[in-house]
């Protein structure tokens, strides 16, 4: 008998950019949430995603684990909030 | 007392021979109001007179709410913007007005100590703030530990968490704060940083009142400013203004050129204002709409026989240079905007491919600085292609203007230093 916890909610992958030296590891990694700059930046998708895209959560974490300077985070934003910009 | 309309309120005096203590309580007298001051704050309406016009208020109720028994307030008077001098004009003519601010908003916060940053290439400024201290040691009044901070004068020294950075660890060079607000800290302690002339403005408030204080400017932009004036005018001066006065009559106060192409608002990161909204009143609620905004109170004039294009160019590409460093996008992005800039200042074979990629780097660089440094400069550039429309269509087609190659130049820009010899420490 599982517990079902209902996903609500949603994420946004943030970088900080003093950190980030543009390895380009994270666009390997989570091409549908990163597109790089012409200097090999990361651009970051603002909107947010449901958590309920498990895929693209999946590909988040993997950009987290992946970055060499870990300059990425994960961040939950509940329902009401609207997207956070960078 | 001061009468609540009597100008000016905080250049009270000559700048160059500063009040002295005793000269400064006979100008303004010299009790303070006890309680309530942070309701009187509030109720004043102030806001930052740094760039972001953020609720003095609200500021200090954020730092106040902090925990922590050791707590700092910073006074800012770095003044990294080249086209600024307020805080300068301020420092030598009313620095114990400042001071007094300072206090206060110690109070207000609970903090021990208050430092006082002045950028060490001002020497004089530096002087006249030692000796107001000095005067008030000899006093020996109880009260905050005040002290003098020296920093290396950059652009971004100025920006709070590089200030505090340098406070807390000798390096003058942003933060990256994910969430805001955003407490500053000193170590483990939290700090309140606020601009020399809103310290200027508490030190009034905290001995008249909010009432008094709302006595000039209107209803949603109360008070005065300091505005710096450069460019076309006479010599470059700073004069008080109430908040709401046209830019026309600011500009006849200054010696000014009457009828200018434009007016750069608000500072490097800031915005050009085309001269046909002259009659603008001068406050944030009239010139949002337009784009711009009052900032750190930079005015630099803009002649007719002036090219903005050419002055955009320099300005960016001291900007660029003034980055830090530390972010991809802005160290990158911005050597690249000026890049641009600089094929359509010169009117090159390459200015059409240049507008194009500009528009689409500005949309690319900005939100995307660990601080706004970038953004301002995406601002700055934005407002020059929607004022400058025509003349940079001239640029591209090849025929640069006449003052293109005219080497008057109006926006002030220090001299470009290299990266390496850039001074952080």
């Amino acid at each position: 008998m599982g517990v079902v916890r209902r996903r609500s909610g949603g994420f946004v992958l943030k970088v900080n950019p003093i950190l980030c030296d543009g390895y380009g590891h994270c666009h390997e990694l989570a091409p549908e949430l990163v597109t790089m700059d012409e200097w090999g930046y990361p651009i970051i998708k603002a909107e947010v995603t449901p958590l309920s895209d498990l895929a693209t959560l999946e590909s988040a974490r993997y950009a987290v684990r992946g970055c060499p300077r870990q300059a990425l985070r994960v961040e939950r934003v509940s329902d009401d909030a609207g997207p956070i910009r960078r | 007392m001061m009468d609540a309309t009597q100008m000016p309120r905080l250049l009270h005096g000559t700048p160059g021979t500063p009040h002295t203590l005793d000269q400064h309580e006979a100008v303004y007298h010299s009790t303070f109001r006890t309680s309530s001051l942070l309701d009187e704050l509030s109720r004043s309406g102030l806001t930052g007179r740094g760039g972001a016009a953020f609720p003095t208020a609200k500021k200090a109720l954020l730092i106040r709410e902090q925990r922590g028994h050791r707590k700092y307030v910073v006074v800012n008077a770095m003044e990294g913007e080249p086209a600024s001098h307020k805080d300068r004009t301020l420092l030598s003519t009313n620095p114990h007005l400042v001071l007094d601010g300072a206090e206060i908003l110690a109070s207000i916060v609970g903090a021990q100590r208050v430092a006082i940053t002045v950028a060490r290439d001002n020497p004089l400024v530096v002087n006249h703030v030692k000796r107001a201290l000095h005067e008030r040691e000899r006093r020996s009044k109880r009260g905050p530990e005040l002290e003098l901070h020296t920093p290396p004068w950059r652009y971004v020294a100025g920006e709070e968490s590089a200030l505090v950075h340098w406070l807390d660890d000798n390096e003058s060079l942003p933060q990256y704060r994910p969430r805001r607000p955003h407490v500053l800290r000193i170590g483990r302690d939290p700090v309140l940083l606020d601009n020399a002339e809103t310290c200027a403005n508490v030190g009034l408030i905290g001995r008249y009142g909010a009432q008094w204080f709302r006595g000039l400017g209107d209803e949603a932009t109360p008070g005065t400013q300091l505005v710096s004036l450069t460019g076309a005018v006479a010599q470059p001066t700073v004069v008080e203004v109430v908040l709401g006065t046209p830019l026309r009559q600011i500009l006849a106060a200054a010696g000014a050129d009457p009828s200018p192409q434009a007016l750069l608002l608000g500072g490097y990161g800031g915005a050009w204002l085309s001269g046909e909204y002259l009659d603008t009143p001068y406050d944030n609620a009239s010139l949002k709409p337009l784009g711009a905004a009052v900032g750190a109170g930079v005015i630099v004039v803009l002649p007719r026989q002036g090219c903005g294009v050419v002055e955009t160019h320099r300005v960016v590409r001291w900007m660029a240079n003034e980055s830090a460093r530390q972010c991809g996008p802005c160290a990158f992005g911005l050597p690249a905007l000026a890049e641009d800039l600089a094929h359509l200042a010169h009117a090159t074979r390459d200015a059409s491919p240049a507008l194009g990629r500009l528009i689409d780097r500005a949309g690319v660089i900005e939100g995307r600085g660990a601080c706004h440094h970038p953004d301002g400069v995406v601002r700055f550039v934005r407002s020059a292609l929607n004022v400058f429309r025509d003349d940079l269509a001239h640029h591209v087609a090849g025929n640069a203007c006449t003052g293109a190659t005219s080497p008057t130049h109006y926006a002030t820009v220090p001299t470009i230093e290299r990266a390496e010899e850039l001074i952080w420490e």
